[in-house]
């Protein structure tokens, strides 16, 4: 496999945990909810996902189970930003906080002990074509998973009646509660849908980007895709390019320092975070006056009154 | 029948005082489950973690000690927070400010310089920490940028900076390759209260902070002007408050004590500056700051209970083999409980009758 | 005529909130064919009732009987499904969402062919518009259209109305008065909720009053006059608001020249050369259906926004127009914005804190950045006494406030502080007859101590009767102003329209 090959397939894997938990993301905020808390979800996911495969020897438990974890604390974040309408901001906060601090506990038993990676699954005849077959046919389940993702979030948001109504509410919670739509279902499945993403995502990590656990082995992640969903301007589409921009500056930044090009490693290291920044602040400009693409409700609370 | 949230007439005050108590309970209740459940005598672990540290002198510094950067760093957030905007990059100005302070340090090591090294280190760490928090807090004003996220990416900056700096240039050459630069002189620290303890000089000036905020928040106009730009943005441009202005100003402010928070560290307790500087006290202190209301007395008071907790978690681990990261679990927890206790002082819960879904009745 | 069933028979209708009793006991029958008024001063409970049959509210007691048949909404879900239909007060849209989907989001069955029902139902009635376009795009007349179009796509069998001409030119209220004769010869029932007599008499074959939730009296309006419609509603006489005797002096407090600014937003409205003077003695008022741009004026008068030139607005003879709000406080201006919790009050802080919102350059109420809080309390005490504010305690939150205690209060922070010049904007909007008769009163007596007074309003009938002088908002352009004595609604009615001959012939009558 050549070098250029080996990169495109480290940017793929790299940015689908990426994908995973910003998916999940837009669709939250798209109801005009801000849950902070994809970092704390992810690293369980991490958590939780690799001790079920670990202890059951299987990749589908593991990732249940990292998408049952992520489920959980989101349903803890529902509970109280919407069931008792507390700052979203504040909460979310806390959801990361109790993430790590619980992802270390369940982790700790299994640091050092490995798995067996998430095999590639190899789509007969197509995946021998030359460079193009490996990268394209011949990736693991998640990475599919990810893109069929979005594609079904594109269809449902813009093609089916709940999708509209999903907008409708991140729009304008309280024109949505008039009409009679329940918004607070809809947001609390919006929550449940994102932590399951968020979950899943961090569970790639161990199942299959590096088929062990480290305590805080998300590095920031799940911020970065809470950044990915305000480059994406909240439209599934351009989700997928920011994750594989950020998958590609991680990996190049990687290769980067290996190539002995004198720049300090921690420098190069720092590249993704800067990145990111850089990212917020050109597509915030550019944006400037113009009509926001945010849901209109994002992270405003809603008390219905009856 | 189901829970319905109603919106109160008016803050309830009793809730208000008791809201931090109920909470600190129910954490307490919920700890005693998970000790259980990771099969540890509840009571014995209790003990260990808030009772224990109380009983001796010693620990009792270590307290003050532990809570000194926690206050001042929380006094900072509670004025960005109270603002309505979210500086959730205190750890990396934290960072920076003892980065920017020891600079001093090691420029002077080993000359012969005189008392005005440790004054000047302090007023570095705080300008470090001020600069570091208003890129943040320009990229929102001037583009509008989240700064959440802006002041987030800026923490695993800065720790990758401290990194390079205390493995690279400022590393002690006569320091056997550890990554840490050498001892400060005794002018390049900051002075211990009693002799033979560790308490030292920042906890007089964290308490000094917690006055000046008071003053602030309570009884002066820039004061007002916080607390009216975040609970009502059009109100507070109607009264002619600047919002751009105020959130630099709490910004530099936040980020300024933050920086002072980790020189005064650096310069003190630990003495010489190294990678993990810092027990994540940039987000601890956001717990600090939520439970103690937004209030600088309520932040002192946190302040002090989560350092207990802290050295009670040290504690523990050593004699009851808990793991360290339960004590994180722990403040998740107890900041979960706070704001959900909170939420009672706005709202109240009511059951009300469901209905079916039905367009016509029995009748 | 034979008796009727009705077709909604409402009975004992209570709602309670705490202590609060927003409706007492209301019975009401609307029958089909008919245009049933629903008449109160606001606060009287009429969009709490509304709400109710609408299934947006759960009673606390009575019942609905619907057809015959005993109704129990679980959401207005259910009250569509049926065949009831609501047109909101503010409306219920979604400003990024297209008219189609808008109106999709409407309606309970399937959203296939809604583009084409929607054209059928707009030509239907005449209610032009367009699906594909989004809907902040769209202006304030055709905003209702779409609420409209939405709830008559379900085929309503009853459509009430919540204050639909607010927001409208006369000549869109006509408008809408064709259609809802069309509705009411179709055999639909309507439920017209409104506070202006003129408008329900014409229009309305029963009307139902309302007075602090409970049900006062039923009448057919064409055989009452305004008159006695009025003293119905408010249940008394109501002081008459005395006009100040004609005190203007000559030279001017207020001067606009040529005020052009640029929206801040993209469905903002630019002002074009905006221009206008107001004598100290003189009451000015500015006319014109919300969105002309009377919010951008507002705020580059107060200076929230600022004038692209110092001389573009002129105080006391000295340029302000680049400089802060708090800056023209100092010189003696004063401010009430449109609405009441958010933008003139902090909504969950204190009245003394409120005051020192306003007052804090210039109030006595800092001192070297000290607040005082003994003045600042003493500013409600005064205020509380002078315009006779209603509240629970000494210094509550201003949200407890209810409407027209909290505008007297805002009003009056304002007014104790004796401005050279008052700009106010809506000084009544959502306000009981009581306390708008209080305001109205303090806004002529400051004006009669010499201070000049800038009224921007959409209610016709309170400017005819405070204002010396008027002037009409369309699409960002003023007026020439007229001596009120030479406005008549018809041509007033015409400049709100933006008729240009009109425009002309008021031009020709300030300069003759």
């Amino acid at each position: 496999m050549g070098l250029a090959e080996a990169i495109i397939l480290a940017v793929v894997t790299a940015s689908t945990p990426l994908l995973l938990a910003a998916a999940g993301e837009l669709v939250v905020e798209r109801a005009g909810v801000l849950n902070l808390g994809v970092e704390g979800m992810m690293i369980m996911g991490a958590a939780c996902g690799f001790a079920g495969a670990y202890l059951t020897g299987s990749t589908l438990i593991g990732a249940l189970c990292g998408i049952a974890a992520g489920m959980a604390l989101s349903a803890i974040f529902a509970l109280l930003t919407l069931g008792l309408a507390v700052n979203q901001v504040a909460t979310g906060l806390a959801l990361t906080i109790l993430g790590i601090g619980l992802s270390g506990l369940i982790g700790a038993g299994f640091v050092g002990e490995k798995i067996v990676p998430a095999p590639q699954l190899h789509l007969p005849l197509l995946s021998n074509l030359p460079f193009a077959g490996r990268i394209l046919f011949a990736q693991d389940a998640f990475v599919y998973l990810s893109l069929a993702l979005i594609a079904a979030m594109w269809w449902f948001i813009y093609r089916t009646r709940w999708g509209l109504v999903l907008r409708a509410v991140g729009d304008n919670h309280a024109s949505a509660h008039a009409l009679g739509y329940p918004v607070l279902t809809i947001r609390t499945c919006a929550v449940l849908f994102g932590g399951a993403c968020a979950g899943l995502g961090g569970a790639y990590l161990p199942l299959a980007y590096t088929p062990f656990f480290i305590p805080g082995m998300t590095a920031g992640r799940g911020w970065i895709a809470l950044a990915l969903v305000v480059f994406a301007s909240w439209l599934p589409g351009r989700l997928v390019w920011g994750a594989y921009l950020f998958g590609a500056v991680s990996i190049l930044q990687l290769h980067a320092q290996g190539a002995g090009l004198g720049i300090p490693s921690q420098l190069m290291s720092a590249l993704p975070y800067l990145a990111t920044i850089m990212v917020l602040v050109v597509i915030s400009r550019a944006r400037g006056s113009a009509r926001s693409a945010a849901p209109a409700s994002l992270g405003m609370v809603f008390v219905p009154d009856r | 029948m189901r829970l319905v949230l109603e919106r109160r007439a008016e803050r309830s005050t009793t809730i208000a005082i008791a809201s931090p108590l109920i909470a600190i309970a129910l954490t307490l209740v919920t700890m005693t489950l998970l000790f259980a459940l990771l099969g540890k005598s509840p009571v014995a672990a209790l003990w260990v973690y808030f009772i224990d540290p109380l009983t001796d002198a010693y620990s009792l510094q270590e307290i003050a000690v532990k809570a000194t950067p926690l206050v001042m760093i929380a006094l900072g957030l509670s004025l960005c927070y109270l603002a309505n905007v979210w500086n959730i990059g205190a750890e990396g100005q934290f960072l920076i400010g003892a980065v920017a302070g020891s600079w001093l340090a090691v420029r002077t090591n080993g000359t012969d310089a005189g008392h005005w090294v440790l004054p000047a280190m302090l007023v570095l760490g705080a300008l470090g920490g001020a600069l570091y928090a208003l890129i943040p807090a320009i990229c929102k004003v001037r583009f509008g940028a989240s700064e959440i996220l802006t002041s987030l990416m800026l923490v695993y900056v800065a720790d990758l900076f401290l990194d390079y700096l205390v493995r690279g240039p400022w590393r002690d050459p006569k320091g056997y390759n550890f990554p840490t630069t050498a001892e400060f002189d005794p002018v390049a620290t900051v002075p211990v209260l009693i002799e033979g303890g560790r308490l030292h000089l920042g906890a007089i000036i964290a308490l000094a902070v917690v006055a000046a905020a008071s003053v602030l928040l309570g009884r002066t106009i820039k004061g007002f002007e916080i607390r009216v730009v975040g609970a009502a943005p059009r109100a507070a441009r109607f009264g002619g408050f600047n919002a751009n202005q105020l959130i630099l100003l709490t910004f530099a402010v936040s980020g300024a004590l933050a920086g002072l928070a980790g020189i005064i560290e650096v310069a003190g307790p630990i003495g010489h500056l190294q990678p993990g500087i810092s027990p994540g006290y940039g987000f601890t202190a956001i717990i600090v700051a939520f439970l103690g209301r937004l209030h600088p007395l309520g932040i002192l008071i946190a302040g002090l209970f989560l350092a207990l907790t802290f050295i009670g978690g040290e504690q523990a681990q050593i004699s009851m083999r808990i793991p360290l990261d339960l004590t994180k679990v722990f403040q998740g927890i107890l900041l979960f409980y706070v704001l959900a206790c909170d939420s009672l002082v706005l709202y109240r819960i009511r059951l009300m009758p469901t209905h079916h879904r039905a367009g016509y009745g029995t009748g | 005529m034979a008796a009727r069933e009705p077709l909604l028979r409402a009975t004992g209708i209570t709602k309670l909130y705490g202590t609060f009793r927003a409706n007492d006991s209301v019975d009401l029958d609307l029958y089909r064919s008919e245009i049933h008024a629903l008449l109160g001063e606001n606060g009287a409970g009429k969009s709490t009732f509304v709400k109710i049959v609408y299934g947006l509210i759960q009673p606390s007691a009575g019942e609905l009987v619907w057809m015959g048949r005993k109704l129990d909404l679980a959401g207005p879900a259910d009250a569509r499904a049926i065949g009831i239909g609501m047109v909101f007060q503010t409306f219920s849209l979604f400003e990024n969402l297209t008219v189609a989907e808008n109106v999709a989001l409407g309606l309970t069955e399937s959203f296939a062919g809604i583009s084409a029902r929607l054209a059928e139902v707009s030509r239907a009635y005449g209610l032009q518009l367009d699906p594909k376009r989004e809907v902040w795009r769209l202006s304030v007349g055709e905003r209702q259209r779409v609420e409209i179009v939405r709830a008559l796509m379900q085929d309503p069998k009853l459509l009430i109305l919540d204050e639909p001409t607010a927001v409208l030119t006369p000549a869109e209220a006509n408008q809408l008065f064709v259609v809802l004769e069309q509705l009411k010869s179709e055999g639909r029932a309507i439920l017209y909720i409104s506070h202006k007599l003129e408008e329900v008499k014409r229009l309305c074959d029963q009307a139902t009053i309302l007075r602090a939730g409970r049900k006062v009296a039923i009448c057919d309006p064409r055989r009452e006059t305004a008159a006695s419609l009025a003293r119905m509603m408010v249940g008394g006489e109501i002081g008459e608001v005395k006009a100040g005797a004609d005190r203007a002096s000559a030279a001017p407090r207020l001067v606009v020249q040529g005020l052009t600014l640029e929206p801040d937003d993209p469905h903002g409205v630019r002002l074009d050369q905006v221009s206008v003077e107001v004598r100290g003695g003189e009451i000015l008022g500015i006319a014109g259906v919300a969105g002309n741009g009377q919010d951008e004026l507002f705020a580059a008068l107060s200076g929230e926004r600022p004038a692209p030139g110092a001389g573009a607005v002129l105080i006391d003879g000295q340029p302000v127009g680049d400089l802060s709000v708090t800056e023209r406080r100092k010189r003696g201006a004063a401010f009430v914005p449109e609405e009441r919790l958010g933008h003139a009050t902090a909504p969950r802080m204190k009245l003394s804190d409120n005051a020192l919102l306003t007052g804090h350059a210039i109030g006595g109420m800092v001192r070297h950045g000290f607040i005082n809080k003994a003045a600042m309390l003493a500013v409600v005490d005064r205020t509380s006494r002078a315009f006779d504010v209603r509240k629970a305690k000494r210094d509550p939150e201003a949200a407890n406030l209810s409407g027209g205690n909290l505008q007297k209060f805002i009003v009056g922070r304002e007014i104790l502080r004796e401005p050279g010049v008052l700009i106010v904007s809506q000084p009544t909007w959502g306000v009981d007859a009581g306390a708008a008769a209080t305001i109205r009163q303090a806004l002529i007596d400051l004006a009669g101590r010499g201070s000049a007074v800038l009224v921007i309003s959409q209610d016709l009938d309170e400017l005819a009767e405070i204002a010396d002088r008027i002037a009409v908002m369309f699409h960002g352009r003023l007026s020439a102003s007229l001596l009120v004595a030479e406005a008549s609604r018809e041509k007033l009615g015409l400049l709100m329209g933006g008729s240009s001959a009109a425009r002309q012939e008021t031009s020709h009558a300030a300069c003759a």
